[in-house]
């Protein structure tokens, strides 16, 4: 017999010994945190004047760093940076794209040398609660004091939507520019719902009925949502439970009260919608990604999916010429709502900010009032078809029929916009809650569990200390 | 005297020389082992003593808080389940099928030492899977999963008229049918492995089992078996990591990454999640620790209970 175990368990002891022998010092080189990396360096600036309000270094260079997503990275090449380069041409600018935020930029944040001006977003963005709790954020104050690009006598503060400073602040300070407006609803073809003469429902007994009578018709299933992520449809449960019991219902969520999501709109929402799922939902939903419904609906293969006001620029490679996308507000479920009929789900979304340990901050800044301007919104606007939190930046522009329908129906909400922002908050809440609500809609979990379930995570981040907590008012 | 010393001087010398060829050798491979492969490990030691999030220069010592956490992470231990089934089927799955296959290949023809018609070919279609990034993998059988008519395997149920199967959103069957896409991929490489170590088992014992009467089953059991433990084996050990290291197959097929309702997440999945996702990489280093005792106590008891008489052949 050729025993070769003493050769194996040395192995196997060397291996466990060499975890133990070596507490990251001697070859902590890549992965580990830099420690004592000290002071950052001091950071570019230069004079202030009427054509350079917040006093950025006229010749110093710097990064910026766009996510190459959903809204590809054409706009900050093509609008943007040549905004900027026109008032100031001698600080030279250094464009990065990458689908991976995160793993681009997360070792130089851990090694000191940040780019200046960041477009955190998509799947694997950068966690905004760990980068403000470490001091990474620029405060952007001084941005929004400073006068406009289009008109010194305005303030930047005074172009743009309240909600967008209200939410891009952590810690009392505003660190963090939502870009663009995102509006949320029921998505629908003009085309399909003129030929079949279906009107848009405005109360919940309308909403069912046209589902029963699409169903009925067999031309097509009358609902779905993106089954594989179930943030598509607790957003809309979401939106309800504030339109059935005020905005308070929202804000104790968010704000992790005892029995937030047991409270009774929410309950009511989600039995709304559990019944909708139970009837009408395209076969297979629950296995089906975004695209996937999303091109079924562009096939006439399904009526209504919920979704934001970027589904259009998504869905423009596969969307028929004539599809006519517009969008309508969640339908009224009893005449006693607490928020009016057309109340709409509306966020500033697409989230930039500015490193605040970075060479030259102060430029990363007047790069966002050249964003903020009335020619940098408004070609944004164009470009990827979405709105800004710019106010009024897309007047005058050429906009197609899906962004203009949801423009109008802002209009028509005027005040009556909800939003939570758990979802940024505490990420772990917003799984639990995507993973109870898709089995909600599968049948799988009866409402009162559905609640118990998300509302115990909610309770365990509350109690756990190593959480940093946020409050909205 | 003198000569006994020359003699030894020169024995030296050549053990010396011997060393230098050595270490020169090993030294760049050592050292880069050391580097990339230990000292890693060694990192994910300390870091999971912190609180560290990602982009801190000097994260806080919390000692031992975050194995205490994971006592009580009811998602983490649902993790190590599902790990802990594939760990047992998957190489069993894999194991049998691709001996049954391999056995076909070298032994399944007219006679006991020629394999089916065609074994050449079909050795090299087993092995496609092999060639497939796991990635694409992932995405071949999100397609072949479906739940609609363009599901590949539910395109004929629906067309029967029976209800689609939810072979991925279901949280009853997501796991099995991801078990089934690992053995799926990973058979063509031990019908290879263990067609080579049945191609080294010399034709005469076969030829003489069979003269003396015995069947297929019996050659297979008395004859390839025994004579392949040791591939067997490695084999075993090998499935065995994997099915412990299982990740990309889970993050990219599976909905909500491991979903849908935590019914497929596996420990590096959770490690990924609370890394990348969460930002916390204190604690997923602690995961990561825990994972690596795992993976060591398995080889461990695997290379114990495996061992047994080599037959010489």
């Amino acid at each position: 017999m050729a025993d070769n175990s003493f050769t194996r368990r040395e192995l196997l002891r060397a291996a466990a010994l060499a975890g133990v022998l070596l507490p990251g010092g001697a070859l902590a080189a890549c992965a580990s945190p830099g420690g004592g990396s000290g002071a950052p360096a001091p950071a570019a600036t230069g004079a202030t004047s009427a054509a350079n309000p917040l006093g950025i270094a006229e010749t110093a260079p710097f990064e910026v760093v766009i996510f190459d997503g959903g809204f590809g990275d054409a706009y900050a090449r093509q609008v943007h940076e040549p905004l900027f380069a026109a008032r100031h041409p001698k600080a030279a600018i250094k464009h990065t794209a990458t689908k991976e935020i995160a793993k681009t930029l997360q070792p130089r944040f851990a090694g000191g040398n940040p780019p200046e001006f960041v477009n955190n977003s998509g799947d694997n963005a950068m966690d905004f609660g760990a980068l403000a709790q470490d001091g990474q954020l620029q405060d952007l104050g001084p941005l929004l004091d400073a006068p406009s690009w289009d008109d010194p006598a305005v303030k930047v503060r005074d172009t743009i939507l309240p909600s967008a400073v209200e939410l891009g602040t952590y810690d009392g300070a505003y660190c963090v520019l939502n870009y663009a407006s995102t509006v949320w609803g029921i998505w629908y073809s003009t085309k399909l719902f003129g030929d079949n003469g279906w009107q848009v429902p405005k109360t919940w007994e309308e909403f069912t009925a046209l589902c029963e009578r699409i169903q009925k018709s067999g031309k097509c299933a009358p609902f779905t949502y993106a089954g594989k992520h179930p943030f598509y449809i607790y957003e809309t449960i979401l939106t309800l439970a504030a339109k059935i019991g005020g905005v308070e219902v929202l804000k104790d969520i968010d704000n992790l009260a005892e029995g937030a999501w047991k409270a009774e709109p929410v309950a009511t929402a989600a039995t709304a919608f559990a019944g909708l799922g139970a009837k009408y939902l395209l076969r297979g939903t629950e296995g089906l990604d975004h695209i996937q419904t999303q091109t079924a609906h562009n096939k006439y293969q399904v009526a209504m999916l919920p979704c934001g006001s970027w589904l259009e620029n998504e869905q423009k490679d596969t969307t028929p010429p004539d599809f006519g996308y517009a969008m309508f507000p969640l339908p009224s479920f009893t005449a006693s709502d607490a928020l009016p009929y057309g109340t709409l789900h509306s966020r500033p979304g697409e989230e930039f900010f500015v490193a605040a340990r970075s060479a030259n901050p102060r430029a990363g800044m007047e790069y966002m009032r050249a964003m903020l301007s009335k020619e940098g919104a408004g070609r944004f606007s164009e470009m990827v078809s979405t709105l800004t939190v710019v106010k009024g930046a897309a007047e005058g522009r050429t906009l197609k029929p899906g962004l203009r329908s949801a423009a109008a129906r802002l209009k028509e909400a005027g005040e009556n916009t909800t939003y939570f922002r758990f979802r940024q908050w505490y990420k772990e809440l917003h799984d639990e809650a995507a993973a109870a609500t898709g089995q909600l809609m599968a049948g799988r979990l009866p409402v009162a569990a559905w609640a118990d379930r998300i509302q115990r995570k909610s309770d365990e981040i509350r109690n756990d200390a190593s959480v940093k907590k946020y409050t909205r008012r | 005297m003198a000569d006994r010393t020359r003699r030894s001087l020169t024995a030296n010398r050549a053990a010396f020389t011997r060393a230098r060829f050595i270490i020169g050798f090993l030294a760049a491979p050592v050292l880069l082992y050391l580097i990339y492969v230990i000292s890693p490990y060694a990192q994910a030691f300390s870091i999971a003593m912190t609180d560290w999030r990602g982009v801190s220069a000097a994260p806080g010592f919390v000692g031992l808080a975050n194995f205490q956490r994971l006592l009580g992470d009811g998602v983490f231990w649902t993790a190590v389940r599902h790990n802990g089934l594939l760990l047992v089927l998957m190489p069993i799955g894999t194991l049998v099928i691709a001996l049954f296959f391999a056995f076909l290949l070298n032994a399944g023809g007219s006679t006991a030492a020629s394999g089916v018609f065609g074994a050449r070919f079909y050795r090299v279609v087993f092995f496609f899977p092999q060639v497939l990034a796991v990635a694409i993998v992932a995405v071949l059988f999100q397609q072949v999963f479906r739940p609609d008519e363009s599901g590949m395997l539910n395109a004929p149920l629906i067309a029967l008229g029976l209800e689609p199967v939810g072979f991925l959103s279901d949280p009853g069957v997501a796991l099995w049918s991801i078990l089934g896409v690992l053995i799926w991929q990973a058979v063509g490489f031990y019908v290879v492995l263990f067609s080579a170590g049945m191609a080294s088992i010399p034709r005469e014992l076969y030829e003489a089992a069979e003269i003396d009467g015995a069947g297929r089953g019996r050659l297979f059991f008395r004859v390839t078996l025994p004579l392949l433990w040791d591939t067997v084996q490695v084999g075993w050990i090998y499935l065995g990591i994997a099915a412990l290291d299982v990740f990309a197959i889970v993050w990219v097929m599976t909905a909500e990454h491991g979903g849908p309702d935590h019914a497929t997440t596996v420990m590096a999945a959770e490690i990924y999640r609370n890394a990348f996702q969460y930002f916390k990489f204190g604690y997923a280093s602690a995961m990561g620790v825990v994972l690596f005792f795992f993976t060591v106590a398995f080889a461990a008891v695997a290379l114990r209970l495996s061992r047994r008489e080599r037959v010489e052949f």
